[in-house]
């Protein structure tokens, strides 16, 4: 495969910043693992093993038959081919299904049971597990003051590592506002009534290969109730850490907003540095009843292999909204910098008339890294309004697809669609592409689409230079403004560490 | 490669019953031979292909056409008929010497494919069937492939200097039960110069391909309209090679019609080629479906060339209106100018419109962009009109012609854009009554 080397250097370009490149695949910083002793379950995935993880989870017979019927169906299906992503064959038998830390085995009552290696590995993330006021790791946080609430802000996280929950913090204080956060074997156990009605309402057992398999060996993930006319009084979070070798991560995250009812959500995710991929097949399925608005933000730092593509995260995700209730909201936000192979459809079921659904998202790729993310917006009620902005920026050798859908049923009249998919190309090696698919069945909606394909413009590169800003930074400057609209929809908390990663994910990506 | 679905076969397998293969030369025996060794690897369109995610293969693959209705035209002018140009007629896909021109032009030879075919040696073999060929990747179009390899109708057409007048085919539809496949090669040589008008429904049924070579330099402006016959159904295919500096323009404009699938490959071989492809269509489904189907595929693989695209339908009472649109810029096609644009105007709740507007991109130094629309009319435009006096069935057909505009003006000579404009406004009169 063409490595670095190979890339054509443009005149002018400095040796560092082609050593810059090179060292690339060093720069992941959070490539390390974490020394722990783990209880696994055979490697390999038959009937006994889903019964084994939902034995695990001490889960009742339902949910065990659930998972049955889940692997059944999977064992029938193939997996899709469609995507523009080129990856070795997947050997669904050599790999862990079930991994934990062997000090969770009970579970700890409090975060003070928890075992310090594991809070060590979390505060070395910069997600401390302690009830801080503002999530760490996050440099400027604290100097923003914005509207002065800033000193209240509070986050509450499910920290999550490889397939078991290590611990949740605010829970006190949540349960006080009537919000159930906690993990989604908890919810089984606890609140088994409200996981019934909605596990895999949003997304059907069987709705495709890699959910399939998510519904039949999911381990654990995020459980979220808020209840009629409550707006959670803090930003929720789930940290996903993968960290034992050859072994996959299945989340399931399920949020439910009742009437009324608003959250914020974040999601953050990383693993060490491997030589062999790992697979990571998460569902995430969100419940919004009548006037009920969810925000649901995503920082995708999954290691994204090494300069040469080797290793890295293949990230096969299912995540859905259903609008089910009038005027309903949700918004996706997305940044999406790791991860060897991404797929990935954040998607907006609106079905409650004048609901909305919005999706925002930066996709970088770089080096082999390989994405094919997007969103689908079915509008299925009068009224609706959706908007799709995202931005796909291309470096080294990669492909950056955007694949979306734009729905308008015959009963979706008067509803409104805005599109637009920008993509950047960084160098002359790499790919990127758009595929919508847009089908209109109603006069009184209307949809625009637009979507550009362009280089960094040399102007800009050279208006930046002029003024002695480096190259490198240059770049970063002009990627930033271009995914600006996205950036700008992101929590703060956020919104920092993306514009960092934005520029550390095209260090080197010059020339 | 994955193996070739049952349904595709059987598919093939039936309609291959009823199809004998012509007789031919040498040349034109081995290119039909190995067509039909290709198509018997992928087999017809099956209901679940992604490329025809938007239209229903089934009335195309089945061994007999349904049988049309032979619309009367009567009492309106012959379309082109104001254009001094080169009449060659086809009634019901069969080459019809008598009611043609004779075969002679300067700057162009014209012979007939069936008396091409029977010579042993011909330059058509280096076109017929290869470039319908190097259209099969990445994706297949079967009927293409099946045309090459069974076609006995068509032309062979070669250019030599400019054309001294326009050539005009005229496709005559006589027969309810017709079922036409139709081949023509069209080769400009370096510098040439042809225009091409093609007119009329053809048969019940029209399966037809056009490969054109497009020499260095060369000019080659394609202008059809798909004739009225609300019954009729059709696919055709259009495959064009680009060279050097050279241009492309084809336009369609298709009013009625059951069901048609219009295919576009052009491939950019040569530096600073220019090729702009566009479609007009206008189509009510309350008499009979309206389904209109355009597929374009672009490839760039040349330093700065420009592509265009603009395709723009008008629906109305259930009429469905499809694009599929790609633009492919291959490694190192540098400095590629790609422009889509795919718009409906959707007059009443019932019409549909169906796209996928697909940008495949390996060259950073470019700019490709499409943007696509789909909406009822502009109230404030009608308002407009109304308030100055309009009628509204006038005001609504006013804004139509203003919607399809953009698409007319791709043609090159203002006298037939002229005349394509003025067609649709009298048939949008006639249509009011």
């Amino acid at each position: 495969m063409a490595g670095t080397d190979e890339v054509v250097i443009k005149e002018g370009v400095e040796e560092d910043t082609v050593e810059a490149v090179r060292s690339l695949g060093g720069k992941y910083k959070y490539g390390w693992e974490t020394d722990i002793e783990m209880d696994y379950a055979p490697k390999g995935l038959n009937e006994d093993i889903v019964r084994l993880i939902s034995a695990k989870n001490d889960e009742p017979e339902w949910m065990t038959e659930w998972r049955l019927q889940a692997y059944r169906r999977w064992l029938e299906m193939k997996e899709p081919a469609w995507a523009m992503v080129d990856y070795p064959e997947i050997d669904f038998q050599d790999q862990y299904y079930y991994a934990r830390p062997k000090s969770m085995e009970t579970k700890p009552k409090s975060l003070d049971e928890v075992d310090p290696k594991l809070l060590a590995t979390y505060e070395k993330l910069g997600i401390p597990l302690k009830e801080q006021m503002i999530l760490a790791g996050v440099e400027g946080a604290d100097e923003v003051p914005a509207d002065g609430a800033n000193s209240e802000r509070k986050v509450a996280v499910d920290a999550v590592f490889d397939s078991v929950s290590v611990g949740t913090t605010f829970k006190k204080e949540l349960e006080q506002a009537g919000v159930i956060f906690c993990s989604i074997s908890e919810a089984i156990r606890e609140h088994p009534e409200l996981v019934k009605k909605y596990l895999g309402s949003v997304v059907p057992q069987s709705d495709n290969f890699y959910a399939t398999l998510n519904s039949a060996v999911f381990s654990d993930g995020s459980f979220v109730y808020i209840p009629e006319g409550v707006r959670c009084p803090m930003e929720l979070s789930t940290y996903f850490r993968i960290n034992a070798e050859n072994t996959g991560q299945f989340e399931r995250t399920l949020i439910i907003a009742d009437k009324g009812a608003f959250v914020s959500y974040l999601e953050g995710c990383t693993a060490p540095q491997r030589d062999k991929a790992q697979l990571h097949a998460a569902v995430v399925e969100i419940v919004i009843l009548e006037d009920a608005e969810v925000k649901y933000s995503t920082v995708q730092n999954w290691y994204p292999g090494d300069e040469n593509g080797k290793g890295g995260i293949y990230n096969f995700v299912t995540k859905r909204a259903d609008c089910r209730g009038d005027r309903a909201k949700v918004m996706w936000t997305q940044v999406e910098t790791g991860s060897a192979v991404t797929w990935k459809y954040p998607s907006c079921v609106l079905r409650g008339d004048d609901s909305q659904g919005e999706f925002y998202s930066i996709a970088i790729t770089n080096n082999h890294q390989q994405a094919d993310t997007g969103t689908k917006m079915v509008h299925l009620g009068k009224n609706t309004r959706s908007r799709i902005v995202s931005k796909g920026i291309s470096a080294g050798v990669a492909q950056n697809t955007y694949r979306g859908l734009v729905s308008m049923h015959p009963k979706a009249k008067n509803s409104r669609n805005y599109t637009q998919c920008d993509s950047l190309l960084i160098g002359d090696k790499c790919g990127a592409h758009t595929v919508p698919y847009i089908e209109v069945k109603n006069n009184s909606s209307r949809v625009e689409h637009e979507a550009t394909t362009s280089r960094v413009d040399e102007e800009q590169l050279f208006y930046c230079r002029q003024r002695g800003i480096g190259e490198e930074a240059a770049v970063a400057l002009i990627v930033n403004g271009f995914a600006r609209e996205v950036l700008q929809a992101l929590p703060m908390e956020f919104a920092m560490e993306a514009q960092q990663l934005v520029a550390i994910s095209l260090e080197g990506s010059v020339g | 490669m994955a193996a070739v679905a049952q349904p595709k076969l059987d598919a093939l397998s039936a309609r291959l019953a009823g199809l004998s293969a012509p007789e031919g030369g040498k040349w034109a025996r081995a290119a039909r031979d190995t067509a039909r060794a290709r198509l018997e690897v992928m087999g017809l369109p099956a209901p679940r292909d992604e490329y025809w995610r938007f239209t229903r293969p089934a009335t195309l693959n089945a061994p007999e056409p349904v049988p049309a209705t032979v619309f009367d035209h009567s009492g309106e002018a012959p379309v082109f008929g104001a254009i001094d140009r080169l009449k060659i007629v086809f009634v019901d896909g069969v080459f019809d010497a008598e009611a043609s021109d004779p075969l002679a032009l300067s700057g162009v030879e014209i012979e007939p494919l069936d008396e091409a075919a029977r010579a042993d040696i011909h330059w058509a073999r280096e076109v017929y069937g290869v470039l319908e060929a190097r259209g099969q990747n990445p994706v297949e179009r079967p009927f293409a492939t099946l045309n090459t390899a069974f076609a006995r109708e068509g032309l062979v057409i070669r250019v030599t200097g400019k054309a001294a007048q326009p050539i005009n085919l005229i496709y005559r539809h006589a027969s309810e039960t017709s079922d036409a496949l139709i081949h023509h090669v069209v080769k400009l040589e370096p510098g040439a110069d042809l225009t091409l008008l093609e007119n009329g429904p053809a048969a019940a049924r029209l399966n037809k391909v056009l490969e054109v070579e497009v020499g260095e330099g060369a000019n080659f402006h394609h202008v059809r309209t798909q004739g009225r016959a609300h019954e009729r159904q059709a696919v055709t295919h259009i495959f064009a090679r680009l060279g050097r500096e050279s241009t492309f323009k084809s336009f369609t404009l298709t009013v009625n019609g059951l069901l048609t699938r219009n295919e576009c490959v052009v491939e950019m071989l040569g530096d600073d080629a220019v090729a702009h492809i566009a479609g007009a269509a206008m189509g009510d489904g309350s008499r009979d479906a309206f389904h209109h189907d355009d597929t374009v595929f672009v490839t760039h693989d040349a330093l700065r060339c420009e592509s265009r695209q603009v395709f723009k339908k008008v629906l109305r009472n259930g009429a469905v209106g499809a694009f599929q649109g790609k633009i492919l810029v291959k490694p190192g096609a540098q400095k590629t100018d790609g422009y889509q644009k795919s718009q409906s105007l959707l007059l009443d709740e019932d019409s549909t419109f169906l796209v996928k507007p697909e940008l495949e991109i390996y060259a950073d130094d470019v700019a490709c962009s499409h943007g696509s629309t789909s909406g009822a009319i502009d109230e404030e435009g009608l308002f407009y009109l109304r308030s100055r006096g309009v009628p509204e069935a006038e005001a609504t057909d006013l804004l139509v012609i203003a919607f399809l505009a953009d698409a007319i003006a791709e043609i090159e000579d203002a006298g037939i854009a002229e005349d394509i404009t003025g067609r649709l406004e009298a048939w949008l009169k006639r249509r009011r009554g």
